[in-house]
């Protein structure tokens, strides 16, 4: 084998695959499948709300996956990313409006969503990227504000509402009523971000993304356009948020400016559970976050609806608190 | 020392034309310069912790929410002297300033940028949640209300106060602390600054600056405290106007409060941007283009324009 394929390997070892040393995390999961498996064989409330919580915990995924492919590329937080998701929901509401079927309009919005994500890293992002942390944040701030001002100036701050994307029907299994909403919803996230993790394991553009990523000078050395990959990255980014606007509106019923902000919240909490830097990590904390917060919110009194954001967050404190780099993170090595 | 006296003289300029201020202007100008005060206030605050020390914060709008709070719930339920209340708030928000600030000990760039924001997004459900005590919603209504002239005088006494205390702390042992562990923790364990007490310190002075600036700003709400009034875009304001006055420095502060201050009050008269989406768009617009074009805000302005008179 030449020394070029075994970097290559080793590349590929390094972004996608588990740290052995995590068994206790897959033990963990394992446990919770199992705990969930028993409590929705025993109880038709739980099944349904877990197959609730696994649908919205896929857009929190989703979103989530986001914001990892971003923190990979740039090593920063796109704040903006939810809103961004927002806006290019309201794309496609508008789209509709013009007649399109729902299915053009999600087409049409995920080209849009790419063209503007990356639009927006070459513009916004690249100028401040090496300046600081602190600098790039406040950009996406900027984002964040001007984004919702928009909105609100060209649609207005009311309800909006869309086409039911997969009708009002449900599934029947064994008295467990599933609607066909939350199926479609994982079904469409699922398969983006496997078409997504596909782009990025079996593609030369993908392996060129990852490099860029990872190794900046030495993937330009080695003749990859760095920075090309990072506009790329942010564009397939707002693709997720998009997919994740999209799915999240029906699940909220009606689409407005505020639609992403609490999602945003719950993206954080899965994106630092499962590591910052894992993609497979953000999917699962995603998954994990949305069946937690479904199950508290509907077993334990004292969490009403008006304090998931509130333990959302105590969530995320908790996690960086006891496991900073996640369940499927590495600790990150600070140098002076 | 003579380096100071150009300082101390415009220091001197401005505290005498805020002085006049109230004797030459309008009832309701009176009120919009109050409202600067208290973004002069928050923004201090934060630009201790994040343009000094640099801790980066996206919630300091739960401080002072907290301090909003504190000052409408006792004189709802106490009847408390307003000007104790602001100091209950200040002494409230620097405990909690501390406890929040003991995470972050172990959180630092984006990992604490995240923790803050969710902070910020979640404070505003706590009042929804615990409505006897909170008001819910509709929010509360302290028992008194204050004229526009006290409010300005309150404002201003505090923002005086506390630009003294801040020009204090942070040319000081404190000061230097906190910039060495901005400009590099590493190097600053190294050199014998104890990160558990100087960034802690840090969150709950930037944090106590502004639970008074919440409190203030509920008082200027005619003792409303409101949950929507505490919302994310708050915390988002205070960073714009910390952006704006450039970061780690205090002469930009009166620039970047009033930019934030005064343009949702200024614009409403102003077609297409009078509305909230319109202002939106410009503070978002505004605070990309001062990260792109002038990354140390209004401050570095200054700078640029101080050495180009020198030479």
């Amino acid at each position: 084998m030449s020394a070029g394929t075994s970097a290559v390997g080793g590349l590929r070892a390094r972004g996608w695959s588990i740290d052995p040393s995590a068994a206790t995390v897959v033990l963990l999961l394992v446990g919770a499948a199992i705990f969930l498996l028993v409590g929705c064989l025993r109880s038709t409330t739980f099944a349904q709300l877990t197959v609730q919580g696994v649908a919205l915990g896929s857009v929190y995924g989703s979103l989530a996956l986001a914001l990892v492919l971003v923190y990979r590329a740039t090593h920063v937080i796109n704040f903006a990313q939810g809103e961004l998701a927002m806006f290019t929901t309201y794309i496609a509401y508008e789209l509709m409006l013009h007649g399109l079927s729902y299915w053009e309009a999600f087409a049409a919005t995920l080209a849009i969503a790419f063209a503007l994500g990356t639009v927006l890293q070459v513009t916004l992002i690249r100028p401040v990227q090496h300046r600081s942390v602190i600098a790039t944040v406040i950009v996406t701030v900027g984002l964040f504000i001007l984004i919702d001002g928009i909105v609100n100036w060209i649609w207005g701050g009311d309800y909006k509402s869309m086409p039911s994307p997969f009708g009002l029907g449900a599934y029947n299994v064994g008295g467990v009523v599933i609607s066909h909403l939350y199926v479609g919803m994982v079904v469409v996230v699922l398969s983006s971000v496997l078409l997504v993790w596909a782009l990025f394991r079996f593609t030369k553009l993908g392996l060129g993304m990852r490099a860029a990523a990872m190794r900046p000078a030495a993937a330009a050395l080695v003749g990859v356009r760095v920075d090309s990959m990072l506009a790329i990255g942010w564009g397939l980014a707002a693709v997720l948020g998009a997919v994740a606007g999209l799915m999240a509106e029906p699940s909220q019923i009606f689409l407005s400016p505020t639609l992403m902000q609490p999602i945003l919240v719950y993206a954080f909490a899965a994106a630092v559970l499962g590591g910052l830097e894992s993609p497979a990590g953000a999917v699962v904390g995603g998954v994990l976050i949305g069946v937690t917060l479904t199950l508290i919110v509907g077993y334990v009194p004292q969490i009403s609806s008006e304090l998931q954001l509130p333990f959302a967050f105590a969530v995320l404190l908790v996690i960086l608190l006891l496991k900073p780099s996640g369940l499927f993170g590495r600790r990150e090595v600070r140098r002076v | 020392m003579r380096s100071q006296i150009p300082a101390l003289a415009s220091l001197l300029v401005v505290a005498a034309v805020l002085c006049l201020l109230p004797f030459i202007l309008s009832e309701y100008n009176i009120y919009l310069v109050a409202q600067v005060g208290i973004f002069f206030i928050a923004v201090l605050g934060l630009n201790i912790l994040t343009g000094y020390t640099g801790q980066i914060s996206i919630g300091h709008g739960a401080f002072m929410a907290i301090g909003g709070y504190t000052t409408a719930v006792m004189s709802r339920d106490h009847h408390t002297n307003l000007v104790v209340t602001m100091l209950m708030a200040f002494a409230i928000c620097f405990v909690v300033g501390l406890l929040v600030g003991l995470p972050a000990l172990r959180l630092s760039g984006v990992y604490l940028a995240l923790v803050t924001f969710a902070l910020a997004v979640s404070i505003p459900q706590i009042p929804l949640q615990y409505s006897t005590f909170l008001g819910g919603s509709g929010g509360v209504v302290s028992s008194r209300s204050v004229s526009n002239l006290w409010i300005y005088t309150a404002t201003w006494a505090c923002s005086a106060i506390l630009f003294v205390l801040a020009w204090l702390i942070l040319r000081g042992r404190l000061g230097r602390a906190f910039r060495a562990v901005r400009d590099s923790e590493i190097a600053a364990v190294a050199s014998g600054v104890e990160l558990p007490i100087y960034k802690t310190l840090a969150f709950g002075i930037s944090a106590a600056y502004a639970g008074v600036a919440g409190s203030l700003f509920v008082l200027a709400a005619n003792g409303f405290a409101q949950p929507s009034e505490f919302d994310v875009f708050l915390s988002l304001q205070l960073l714009v106007g910390a952006a704006v006055a450039g970061l780690g420095s205090l002469w930009g502060i009166l620039a970047g409060a009033a930019f934030v201050g005064l343009l949702p009050q200024v614009s409403t008269s102003v077609p297409v941007i009078g509305a909230q989406h319109g202002r939106d768009v410009v503070f978002g617009a505004a605070v990309i283009l001062v990260m792109l074009l002038l990354p140390d805000g209004f401050a570095g302005l200054l700078a640029r324009i101080r050495r180009l008179a020198r030479a």
